[in-house]
């Protein structure tokens, strides 16, 4: 084991995965420094759970290898299982039990005496605001309490590496900031977490790496800011009152932008990486005599990442088809 | 949750990566995990109602049905009748049960439950061991609840204490065999309704084409030799025997017989597709 390996937390080369014809995962890489978060960044379908699951030992890679703690996933799943906690994409409770005993079966399957199990599933439940609720079957329970539960319920074992595979969705921006919160602590007492996500801005506020992937390739990697950097994180999105207009914006700002602009119906939309161009388009949208009623500019979504990402150099006339599907060249 | 450092402080040995961790479940271990499991398994009963009903009201209203619908049309009198529909009875019923060893598993499977139970460090076969365990306390339950209200009604167990201990060791033998089907099915099937369809559309029909209910005698002659065969019929007739007076060796032996060739079926079967879905 080289030095650098025994850093990583997280150890995964070229792994590949398939389901009949589908190539969920085509030689994936990761690399995950102890006491870091990586951010798994891509769209539905991208391969984010398959990467998930086969470094949880959930699953085989048909190719590739992995370590985890410096264990093999493969050959060494026993001792993988001894430090990892999972939260998968859907949370996995026990619906028939309550909260707490959701917790203690957990405690006691890990093989803690009954009082220690209760004591643990007990401070689980007030770490994550559940303790009004630790009585009731978590079958009553709302999605928020569910996912918090299952977070809790990968905690038990207080592993040292945690999986997060899209923690926040389906959540309210309150409790995706209290979850956010939790992860950070976790962090902050030096567990390693890989967390996939559809939201750069939660890949940006918790990661300080992000991998994005797409058709189970690593498309992209680095710090948030570097992905910024190299995606251009903005939308210029400009809507004349009057429509014959539009030809007038749009020659305005792909001047500006240096990007063909996209037409959707009265919308002109364009990726921006300057924000200092927005005073030159209401200045000279002004000499042309053009009122608007809408003039923003917006953080990227992940969708226009991936354009930026993506569609760029090889098929520059696609530009910004909103299809998935059929955006990234093989 | 700002107590977080409380709970998730490292644990040093495995932080640090010292000791090494061990590569493998004990046999005692993983004995108490399925034991944990199978506690699950029952407590899962007591916060679901329609659970509880499956295995309480129904089995009741079927001995109560059979007893006053069926029990003077076809015995000329009920009581005669729940003599001797009862021990099938408890036959049928413990067939009922051992879809709900396929019905909780799929519904594990469906809901990720069982993804957390494979990620955590415990033996392979502790899940499906502790569900087919916590089936037998079903078992045991739904065989005193028949039998309780039978005897309310009127039935009298005539081989004593050590027939009745023969009869519910040879219904709980014949029971884990069978309950491979329920894990196959279990395993095989989309979601945990459809698991109870199987029950529904399979076992129904087998149960119904067996001696339970009616005497084979006042069958038509060639519907006589099938379910003479169906192991239902000599299930039924061990458990007869031994809860009557006469307990013969032949449906005993045969009944012991179609429980190992079930297990010896189904068993692998359903590890296959275990190991196949997961
Ligand atoms: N068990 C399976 N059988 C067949 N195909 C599968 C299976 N699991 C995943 N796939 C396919 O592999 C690809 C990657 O799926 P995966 O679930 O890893 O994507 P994801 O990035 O997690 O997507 P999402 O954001 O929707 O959760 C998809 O095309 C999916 O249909
Ligand atoms: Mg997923």
């Amino acid at each position: 084991m080289s030095a650098t390996t025994a850093d990583l937390a997280i150890h995964a080369e070229g792994l590949v995965k398939r389901f009949g014809e589908t190539t969920a995962l085509d030689g994936v890489d990761l690399e995950v420094p102890r006491g870091t978060v990586l951010g798994v960044l891509g769209p539905n379908g991208a391969g984010k759970t398959t990467a998930v699951r086969i470094l949880s030992t959930l699953l085989g890679a048909d190719a590739g290898h992995a370590t985890v703690g410096g264990y093999d996933v493969q050959s060494q799943a026993h001792q993988v299982r001894q430090l990892i906690g999972l939260t998968g994409q859907y949370a996995a409770v026990d619906e028939a039990l309550t909260g707490a005993e959701n917790l203690l079966l957990i405690g006691r399957l890990l093989g803690l005496e009954r009082s220690a199990a209760k004591r643990r599933a007990q401070d689980l439940l007030s770490d994550f605001d559940l303790v009004d609720a630790g009585h009731r079957a978590a079958g009553t329970y709302s999605g928020g309490m569910r996912r918090r539960l299952d977070l809790a319920a990968s905690l038990v074992g207080r592993p040292r590496i945690l999986y997060l595979d899209e923690p926040t969705t389906g959540l309210d921006p309150r409790a995706r900031n209290d979850l956010w919160d939790i992860i950070r602590g976790l962090v902050a007492d030096d567990v390693t977490v890989l967390l996939t996500t559809q939201y750069l801005e939660e890949a940006d506020e918790l990661a300080g790496q992000i991998v994005v992937i797409d058709h189970g390739r690593v498309i992209a990697r680095g710090t948030p800011d570097e992905l910024k950097a190299m995606t251009g994180t903005r939308t210029l999105a400009v809507r004349p009152e009057n429509h014959t207009h539009v030809p007038t914006v749009r020659v305005v700002v792909a001047e500006l932008a240096s990007v063909e602009p996209d037409v959707n119906g009265q919308l002109v939309t364009a990726p921006i990486t300057d924000s200092a161009i927005l005073p030159l388009v209401v200045r000279r949208l002004d000499d042309a005599g053009v009122t608007v009623t809408e003039l923003n500019l917006r953080t990227s979504s992940l969708d226009e990442v991936f354009l930026s990402l993506t569609g760029k150099p090889a098929e520059p006339d696609r530009g910004h088809d909103t299809n998935q599907a059929e955006r990234i060249p093989a | 949750m700002s107590t977080m450092t409380a709970t998730t402080q490292r644990q040093p040995d495995q932080a640090s990566g010292t000791t090494p961790l061990s590569s493998r479940v004990g046999p005692i271990e993983g004995t108490k995990q399925s034991l944990t499991l199978a506690w699950r398994s029952v407590i899962q009963i007591r916060h679901s109602p329609t659970d509880l009903a499956d295995f309480s009201v129904q089995p009741i209203m079927f001995v109560l049905l059979f007893t006053f619908m069926f029990g003077g049309a076809i015995m000329g009198d009920w009581q005669t009748y729940l003599t001797f529909m009862l021990p099938g009875m408890i036959v049928m019923n413990m067939l009922f049960v051992t879809m709900y060893v396929g019905q909780g598993l799929n519904s594990d499977l469906t809901k990720g439950v069982f993804d957390r139970f494979r990620s955590l460090p415990i033996a392979r076969w502790a899940p499906l061991a502790g569900r087919i365990l916590a089936e037998q306390v079903k078992q045991i339950w739904s065989i005193i609840l028949v039998l309780g209200v039978g005897m309310i009604l009127g039935f009298r167990l005539q081989n004593g204490a050590l027939g009745l201990l023969a009869a519910v060791g040879l219904l709980l033998f014949f029971a884990l065999a069978f309950s491979w089907v329920g894990v196959l099915v279990g395993i095989l099937a989309k979601d945990p309704e459809r698991v109870q369809i199987y029950g529904m559309t399979v076992l129904f029909p087998v149960t119904f084409m067996s001696n339970v209910f009616v005497p084979l005698e006042s069958l038509p002659s060639w519907l006589e030799p099938v379910v003479d065969a169906n192991p239902v019929s000599t299930m039924a007739d061990a458990v007869r025997g031994l809860m009557m007076d006469g307990a013969e060796s032949g449906p005993i032996l045969q009944t012991l017989l179609w429980g190992v060739v079930f297990a010896a079926v189904f068993a692998p079967l359903a590890v296959r597709a275990f190991r196949r879905r997961i």
